[in-house]
């Protein structure tokens, strides 16, 4: 392209911008005392400016060719995935001792944690078996009020929830899943879509059980073998910090709730992996390469479906009880579709099917928000953006290439 | 003794279409049958009532297996794979092409080592019992590699090989599910003249070694001619012609229904 149409190029962007700009950039009504809309011509000038110019440098980059780079990144991470993720957990493990770690930054890793196992039991959903899910907070919901809801009228703690909230949400996605079967794709997903927003309602309005829109407060935080960490034990008996003879300090309690996510994580990442390389991991991924297929082999659809729903419903059980017991509070208001689009959009940017990629992902989308907080009302800018990069650099996910579940190899061991 | 598949009146009816119209054939076991036809006569129909991906408007499939006779016009795909043991390949290649080589011949072998793993526990608490099913299925799977002479591509996407060998892959992979009665729709589509006579020797080596009966759809006459015990002709869902290749070629009604009626 020479110049000239360059230049009338950069010149329509431009002009793009200039309408874009007027009235986002424009006005101005925050003025003190009210009523009066100010005007910021400067900055629509300084807007058009900029895209005019960056349409023009953008130009005169070298063309890029589609489909003739090679995958080097992708390539290259792939191959040292294995690396990587032992440094990852390295980090992880020494984090909370690092001269930086405040009670703050502790309480950010255990959501980012958090995140990390959700994305990786959407991803049995929709990375492994390829069934689109949109209503997965549905199931982090579940788990959330099932521990919630165990406390309020049972006074279950964090350790007797736990396994049941699991469970309670695995079922809830075997009862989606039932009526669910005959659906692919798009259809699948609006359903799921639709499922997401019952289970949210249905926690608004069943007030004399589940408290309604007010949610559910001061829910158990998980103990030491029994120990609680806290200044005082209830019902006289000894605290963490009494019985090993140390000060209490707040501290403890989110290390504690930090290495205890983290346990479970890695528990969570080594179940996936194995049941990857299992008949039944298998099944799922021939289920989203071709389900027909896949019947013709004599295997069962209908098996394929309920058992990736049921372990992805499974591990948002898990993670949502996690969260309740970060927060010591829950309400419908956690649960929404934007919950369910941030965990699929890890799921997607870190690569389906990838779990580093997932983790990855998940670290940037939950810490990327927490970082823009300088920038006040422009973090969310700041985040789209970061997204749109990504999605341009890496289109498939930043883990694109999958690993063969076995090789020929694996026979002789 | 009875034929290892046995259809009866077979009637498949789309709204106004008649398919197939009164279909009534036998496949014998360790035998080739070959279907052949003109285009749109109702081939790839038969062969989807048989594998359970229609379900015929009338008339009975039945296969007999160890003693038992199976009605497979009342099964589910996937138990007529699994039960019956027919497995069948696809006019387009229906690999999975985002997995390996290797991968898409375990996958074939789902339902023994599903079994193997316990549902699964046996397999995640890492059993013996498990790894060494694993194994088994791995030596299965390179068997046949070496026969169709993929071996060394085990670890290769599927997606990735060419066409040939996808549809030799494919023959492999449902060899695998270990089934009475193989179901190839046009295996030779698309092969040059060296490729399918190395299908046809394929092929005649799942008969007589392995002795599981071919039923194949295809339109080119060198592998039907040349391999087939017997030869059924359809033409607009009904059968005009059975027997033996050479009988099936000089029958007048085949002939017709493929050149057309000779001008007087």
């Amino acid at each position: 392209m020479d110049l000239g149409r360059r230049a009338k190029d950069s010149a329509l962007a431009a002009f793009v911008a200039l309408i874009l700009a007027i009235p986002l950039v424009g006005f101005n009504t925050n003025q003190p005392g009210g009523n009066s809309v100010g005007t910021r011509w400067d900055w629509v000038a300084i807007a058009v400016a900029v895209v005019f110019v960056g349409r023009f440098a953008i130009g005169l980059l070298p063309p890029r060719r589609q489909g003739e780079r090679p995958p080097v990144v992708s390539l290259f991470l792939t191959k040292h995935q294995h690396i990587l993720g032992w440094i990852g957990l390295g980090i992880a493990i020494v984090w909370p001792f690092l001269p930086f770690a405040s009670q703050y930054l502790l309480d950010l890793a255990t959501a980012v944690l958090i995140y990390i196992m959700l994305g990786w039991g959407l991803n049995v959903v929709v990375g492994l078996a390829g069934l689109l899910n949109l209503g997965y907070a549905a199931f982090y919901a579940v788990g959330a009020y099932t521990l919630a809801l165990t406390a309020a009228y049972w006074n279950f703690g964090f350790w007797e929830a736990l396994p049941l909230a699991g469970l309670t949400a695995a079922i809830v996605g075997i009862l989606l899943a039932l009526p669910v079967l005959r659906l692919r794709g798009d259809y699948l997903a609006i359903v799921t879509l639709g499922f997401g927003e019952i289970i949210r309602i249905i926690l608004i309005n069943w007030q004399s059980f589940t408290y309604g829109p007010n949610g559910v407060n001061g829910l158990p935080r998980p103990t030491f073998f029994g120990l609680p960490l806290a200044a005082r034990a209830p019902g006289g008996g000894k605290t963490f910090a009494q019985f090993f003879g140390i000060d209490f300090s707040p501290t403890q309690r989110f290390m504690f709730l930090y290495f205890v996510t983290l346990a479970l994580a890695l528990i969570v990442n080594i179940f996936i992996r194995k049941l990857r390389r299992l008949p039944v991991g298998r099944s799922w991924e021939a289920l989203r390469e071709d389900e027909i297929a896949s019947r013709a082999l004599g295997i069962n659809p209908i098996n394929v479906k309920l058992s990736s729903f049921a372990i992805g419903a499974l591990l948002a059980g898990f993670a949502g009880a996690f969260f309740a017991a970060r927060q010591t509070f829950v309400s419908p208001e956690s649960f929404n579709f934007q919950e369910s689009a941030t965990v699929l959009a890890i799921v997607v940017l870190g690569g389906m099917g990838s779990q580093l990629g997932i983790a990855i992902a998940a670290i940037i989308l939950v810490t990327l928000p927490e970082f823009g907080r300088d920038f006040a009302q422009y973090r969310m800018l700041l985040f789209g953006a970061a997204m749109v990069g990504i999605m341009i650099w890496r289109p498939r996910g930043l883990f694109s290439l999958r690993t063969p579940s076995i090789h020929l190899s694996d026979a002789k061991r | 003794m009875s034929a290892l598949l046995q259809v009866d009146s077979l009637t498949m009816r789309f709204g106004g279409l008649l398919a197939i119209d009164q279909l009534s054939f036998a496949a014998d076991e360790e035998k080739i049958t070959a279907v052949i036809g003109p285009n749109g006569a109702g081939k790839t129909t038969v062969f989807n009532c048989l594998t359970g991906f229609y379900r015929p408007t009338a008339g009975s499939l039945a296969l007999h297996r160890a003693g038992r006779e199976l009605r497979l016009e009342r099964m589910d795909g996937w138990r007529i794979a699994r039960d019956a043991g027919i497995a069948r390949t696809f006019q387009n290649i229906r690999l999975f092409a985002g997995m390996t080589v290797l991968e898409n011949l375990i996958i074939a072998q789902h339902n023994k080592l599903m079994r193997a793993s316990g549902w699964s526990v046996a397999g995640l608490l890492g059993l013996r019992r498990y790894r060494n099913a694993e194994a088994a299925a791995i030596e299965r799977a390179a068997a046949w590699l070496e026969r169709i002479g993929l071996i060394d591509r085990a670890d290769q996407v599927a997606g990735t090989l060419p066409y040939g060998d996808q549809r030799r892959l494919e023959i492999a992979r449902a060899m695998c599910t270990e089934p009475v009665l193989l179901c190839l729709d046009e295996p030779a589509a698309g092969l040059n003249p060296h490729e399918s006579h190395e299908l046809n020797r394929l092929l005649l080596s799942i008969r007589d070694k392995d002795r599981v009966a071919i039923l194949l759809i295809e339109h080119d006459m060198n592998v039907v001619m040349g391999i087939s015990d017997r030869v059924v002709v359809l033409d607009y869902g009904k059968k005009i012609a059975d027997g033996t290749p050479a009988a099936v070629r000089s029958d007048p009604a085949v002939i017709k229904a493929y050149l057309g009626e000779p001008e007087t």
